[in-house]
């Protein structure tokens, strides 16, 4: 039975070896909890508290033996749960579709290049919102399919996974076209996991450009020539002289971009990210959406209630840091020049202008674009921040990297 | 022989099992949680609770693993030649013995701490396997392997700093001190300063928990601030009715600088009460 356990662990992900696995059977023998009730070996009443059941002492001692990180409890508990209900695991994870019954994506439609090339956009940004305005008030019920109502899979301007170069989207789950203007999805983006090690060895090597040595701190290593210098000068009486250790003295501020249009370069930013965690002494992070607007966060999970002034970030780092941005710059244009253009919310003035003002606090900064090369041409955002950034933008690879970073010395 | 918390340490019922499975199994026990939960205070309190010698080798950035076995003093003997000094003649006078050989030659089973040992370099954790695996190390200069008489209780400490290596983790038994629960925490206070008044301690935890709630903070307090705090209040003397907030939401405490440690959490936390006391206000 306990095997099992040990067995679906594993799967679960909790990296538990067999010599732990062994040292909680030897615990087990060593009758550290027992198996009934009245004979365990401490209590806790006279405190006041509940005394555990034989599980619960289980369940504890299981956690302290197999587990080593605290980032793994929440898979151990699943798990913990799942044998021990004699349930098989579920891990699916539950999206709830917002609005649930409006966006059910029953429909998918395929349009031909034709029919794409006959939607025209409905005129400016004003016109686009004001129209969705009275368009929602219009609409009461669900619908699917057709041009012009709010729905899904459709060739309305609104709704989602539908088609039209300036649509609004509404309740969708992943970007079809990269070129929605409004979400009203509250999304939960994964928390951008550090643990990809492998394969991020091509990115060290390049992020390791960023490297450079200073000497500072206190005195600890031993200086060979001047030592023989000062000791020769006192006449051979032993004249000890130290130096400070090397040690990395570059500091990053890293801006990664979650969600939307960016759902396929996850990975890759992961990976860049689980890099860059171990080659600095400081690096600070944030995470944005599309673009840099007045508050960016730190915790996806929380990213509706703690966020961090933009302005708060460039007062609290210095200018000596150095700016990495993560991005595929793909968005509307409107995105980055109209004030309000945030997918997401209001934004009273433009991403272009908090943009400015980070360039600016940050005189040595780069933008990371895991687009292939090739394709930045084809969209107007990219050429904006290519030009906000005075060319500075390069593409995701090690050679990118390498340029990215000499930019940055 | 068990450990069960003392009348001056709180300890959770899962906190009392692990201490006691590292104990039985004699595997060191690594323990993590927030900054000022006791993490620290676990193990001076364990070799109080048990009555035995305690060890404590704080980790410092510059700290190598080499400094807790025993480090050769070349320097003094060096000094020592120059001026014809006859202790020269022996190696073993200049092997200066640190911590963990102390906790190894220790008449009596010794509880050896290792204070945040994330503080120290990357390498650090993996110097010391083969010493907490077998407890025993190979002195190199006088060519004699020190074994532990009774192996150590080993506790370490981590404030998350750095990762630390699997092979490391693996020979360690690890328990993650929660935030303690209003409950535990009143218990808490009642060893620190018993007798005090309910209705101050119900105050100061309902506004403690509630600045503890302010999202965004950067340096949330902890349980050592909560009791710094209360000594704060005990020793002005402020009435338990100093620290209700009315039918305000929020308010700031009296003397909130033993709480809030960072001049932008206290910015942060002045606005969300001008906030609420604008909200507030009728009309």
């Amino acid at each position: 039975m306990l095997i099992r356990f040990f067995l679906m662990l594993r799967a679960a992900g909790v990296p538990v070896s067999i010599t732990e696995f062994l040292a909680l059977l030897e615990a087990l023998q060593a009758r550290l909890i027992a198996p009934e009730k009245g004979t365990r070996p401490f209590s806790h009443e006279e405190k006041g508290r509940v005394p555990f059941s034989g599980v619960e002492e289980f369940y504890w001692l299981a956690r302290a033996v197999l587990v080593k990180d605290e980032r793994h409890f929440d898979r151990y508990d699943q798990v913990f749960s799942a044998h021990f209900r004699g349930i098989e695991q579920a891990f699916e994870t539950l999206i709830a579709e917002i609005p649930a019954d409006w966006m059910r994506k029953s429909l998918e439609l395929s349009l031909s290049d034709e029919d794409k090339a006959r939607i025209a956009a409905l005129g400016g940004w004003e016109a686009l919102m004001e129209t969705l305005r009275r368009r929602l008030a219009e609409q009461q019920a669900r619908h699917q399919g057709g041009s012009k109502w709010i729905g899904t899979g459709g060739t309305s301007p609104f709704g989602a996974d539908g088609y039209n170069p300036e649509g609004v989207r509404i309740g969708q789950e992943g970007s079809r076209n990269r070129r929605a203007v409004k979400i009203w999805d509250r999304r939960e983006f994964a928390n951008l996991d550090d643990s990809v090690g492998l394969g991020t060895r091509n990115v060290k090597l390049a992020l390791r450009r960023l490297r450079r040595f200073a000497r500072q701190g206190a005195a600890e290593q031993l200086d060979l020539d001047g030592t023989i210098d000062s000791t020769a000068r006192r006449a051979g009486l032993l004249d000890i002289r130290m130096i400070p250790e090397r040690h990395n003295a570059v500091k990053v501020l890293l801006f990664l971009d979650v969600g939307g249009s960016m759902d396929d370069h996850v990975r890759i930013c992961e990976e860049l990210f689980s890099a860059a965690r171990s080659e600095f002494k400081h690096l600070e992070y944030f995470y944005f959406h599309n673009f840099v607007y007045e508050s960016v966060w730190k915790d996806n999970r929380r990213r509706h209630t703690e966020r961090t002034r933009t302005m708060e970030v460039m007062r609290t780092y210095g200018h000596d840091y150095k700016l990495v941005v993560v991005g595929d710059a793909t968005m509307s244009p409107y995105e980055i020049v109209q004030p309000g253009g945030s997918i997401e919310h209001w934004n009273e003035e433009p991403g272009a202008a908090w943009m400015r003002r980070l360039l600016a606090t940050y005189p040595h900064h780069a933008w990371l674009n895991p687009e292939p090369r090739e394709r930045w041409d084809w969209t107007p955002s990219v050429k904006i921040t290519r030009e906000l950034f005075e060319d500075r933008m390069f593409p995701l690879t090690l050679d990118g990297l390498d340029r990215a970073m000499k930019s940055l010395q | 022989m068990r450990f069960a918390g003392s009348d001056s340490y709180v300890a959770t019922g899962e906190l009392t099992l692990a201490v006691n499975a590292a104990v039985t199994l004699a595997r060191p026990l690594l323990i993590k949680g927030e900054p000022g939960t006791g993490k620290t205070q676990l193990a001076l309190e364990v070799a109080r609770a048990l009555d035995r010698p305690l060890f404590e080798w704080h980790i410092k950035s510059t700290s190598k693993a080499q400094q807790g076995l025993y480090e050769y003093d070349a320097v003094s003997r060096l000094r020592d030649s120059q001026l014809g000094d006859p202790k020269v003649q022996d190696i073993a006078n200049y092997i200066v013995p640190g911590m963990v050989w102390r906790a190894f030659e220790s008449d009596q089973q010794a509880v050896l701490l290792i204070d945040e040992i994330d503080k120290a370099d990357i390498e650090f954790p993996n110097d010391l396997l083969r010493e907490l695996d077998r407890m025993e190390f190979y002195v190199y200069e006088t060519r004699q392997l020190v074994q532990a008489r009774h192996r150590p209780i080993v506790f370490i400490t981590s404030n998350n700093e750095k990762e630390l290596p699997d092979a490391f983790l693996r020979r360690c038994f690890f328990h993650y001190i929660r935030f303690p629960d209003r409950e535990t925490m009143e218990a808490i206070v009642e060893v620190h300063y018993p007798g005090l008044k309910k209705e101050l301690l119900a105050e100061a935890l309902t506004a403690f928990y509630r600045i503890r709630d302010v999202p965004g903070l950067k340096k949330k307090p902890s349980t050592s601030e909560l009791l710094d705090w209360i000594k704060l209040l005990l020793a002005e003397d402020i009435p338990p009715e100093a620290l209700r907030s009315d039918d305000l939401k929020v308010s700031i405490p009296p003397l909130y600088g033993a709480l809030l440690k960072n001049e932008q959490d206290v910015h942060l936390f002045e606005q969300l009460v001008f906030l609420h006391r604008r909200a507030g206000r009728p009309g």
